[in-house]
């Protein structure tokens, strides 16, 4: 048995290996942004309520500061920064789902994750993963737009 | 941030786990077994839990079942909320689970660590107290199962070293007509004031809460009162909640007055799903 409060581990993000030395105590979150430099993610309430720190992880978006580091181990973990021209990072623009922009990224993930998972989505799947996500600017109605927007775009629909 | 450093450890097996725990436990380690450990960071953080080891059962496959067998439903203890619901096996507890945080929470949350939850909520439980479940628990005597309403009083009573495996339910029971309520103070996110779930068996009403007191519960006697039909419906429900067993929790989610109130309404609610309005 060994005695080791701390280890170095490799994630995959983004689809790339990355290995990183994080005390077991570290949250995911913590790890990407101050020892992987990957700063998408939102430290916000820490506690797992406000959703700024939303990733995906293996296919499930997941807040990243209710995780361990070391729990992530052998999972695919896709970061904000791993999307790029998404169709809902367009439809955040053109509906202007976004004020500050703090909780940008983290509303992203999940809409994301909700549009690979249920591509057919309707309001009462959308209102229960975007529950998850909190807007302190209060842009809820623009996000709600983007995402139908996004599922509509997907599905060949006017959005 | 937690500020206090653990050893972390992912045993693949149930003798693994339970042999490391006695060994940690031997080297003053104060050993703590996670499996969706969302509670090891909100109250890590806090320093209302501290330990200077974990255990992850998520790598256990025992703890990961999730099948029909026979006349029965398991559930392995390390399965998320989310795939627990998703996978519709009963109906009520996908509905008690639907209430719980929230999506993206729940994918990290598991049914065993709500179940073994210090939060006072633990709506996962009031199911499983209505259909009287098994939990299989494992420890230094091997897999044990105990009926739930004998091993849930207020928590589950785990000796040092033990840990939750699954949870094992009657399908029959999970078929019989039920009601869910969650009420929040305001809106449907938030902080739950009370969750009540209700099964009916044979026009017998069976009652579990969350939220009002510290603790889950199942009370008999609160039973008793509810199905006592040679009263009106309002003298039931007085009666049931003349019966709640103990002190109602008075916070900044709710007085405690609001709370009964909030409770008679919510009984009024289950009596007139399967009896109509009656008489209140």
């Amino acid at each position: 048995m060994h005695n080791h409060t701390s280890a170095e581990i490799t994630l995959n993000i983004n689809n790339e290996d990355r290995t990183v030395y994080v005390r077991n105590a570290d949250t995911l979150l913590y790890a990407l942004r101050e020892k992987l430099g990957l700063t998408g993610a939102k430290p916000g309430c820490l506690n797992g309520d406000c959703g700024a720190c939303t990733i995906i992880v293996d296919g499930d978006p997941m807040k990243s500061c209710l995780m361990l580091a070391v729990e992530a181990q052998g999972k695919s973990i896709i970061t904000v920064e791993g999307l790029q021209n998404t169709a809902i990072q367009t439809e955040f623009i053109d509906k202007f789902a976004f004020q500050c922009g703090y909780c940008t990224p983290g509303f992203i993930m999940n809409c994301h994750a909700l549009m690979t998972k249920y591509p057919d989505a309707d309001d009462s799947v959308i209102k229960d993963w975007l529950e998850s996500n909190i807007c302190r600017c209060t842009g809820y109605q623009e996000i709600e737009a983007a995402i139908k927007a996004a599922l509509a775009a997907a599905k060949g629909e006017p959005g | 941030m937690l500020s206090f450093d653990f050893e972390y450890y992912k045993p693949a097996s149930i003798d693994e786990a339970v042999q490391l725990f006695q060994s940690l436990d031997r080297q003053g380690k104060n050993p703590s077994y996670i499996s969706g450990g969302t509670e090891l960071i909100t109250l890590g953080r806090v320093n209302k839990i501290v330990t200077g080891a974990v255990i992850d059962i998520k790598a256990i496959p025992e703890c990961l079942v999730l099948e029909k067998q026979g006349t029965q439903l398991v559930f392995g203890a390390a399965q998320s909320l989310t795939v627990v619901r998703e996978k519709q096996f009963f109906p009520l507890l996908s509905k008690a689970i639907v209430e719980i945080a929230d999506h993206t929470a729940r994918n990290k949350i598991t049914l065993g660590g709500n179940i073994c939850a210090n939060i006072i909520y633990r709506e996962a439980v009031l199911p499983l107290l209505l259909t009287d479940s098994t939990l299989a628990v494992a420890g230094l005597n091997g897999l044990i199962q105990y009926p739930i309403n004998d091993i849930f009083q207020q928590t589950l009573q785990l000796d040092r070293g033990e840990f939750l495996v699954q949870v094992i339910t009657h399908k029959q029971e999970t078929e019989l007509p039920f009601v869910c309520l969650k009420k929040r103070r305001q809106w449907d996110v938030g902080y739950p004031l009370l969750t009540a779930a209700a099964l009916n068996k044979n026009g017998q009403i069976k009652l579990a809460i969350s939220g009002l007191c510290s603790f889950p519960f199942r009370d008999k006697r609160m039973e008793y009162s509810l199905n006592n039909r040679s009263l009106s419906m309002k003298a039931r429900i007085e009666e049931a909640v003349s019966r709640i067993p103990a002190p109602v929790l008075n916070d900044v989610h709710g007085s405690a007055e609001y709370r009964v109130f909030v409770l008679e309404n919510t009984l009024q609610e289950i009596l007139a799903e399967w009896e109509g309005a009656g008489d209140a």
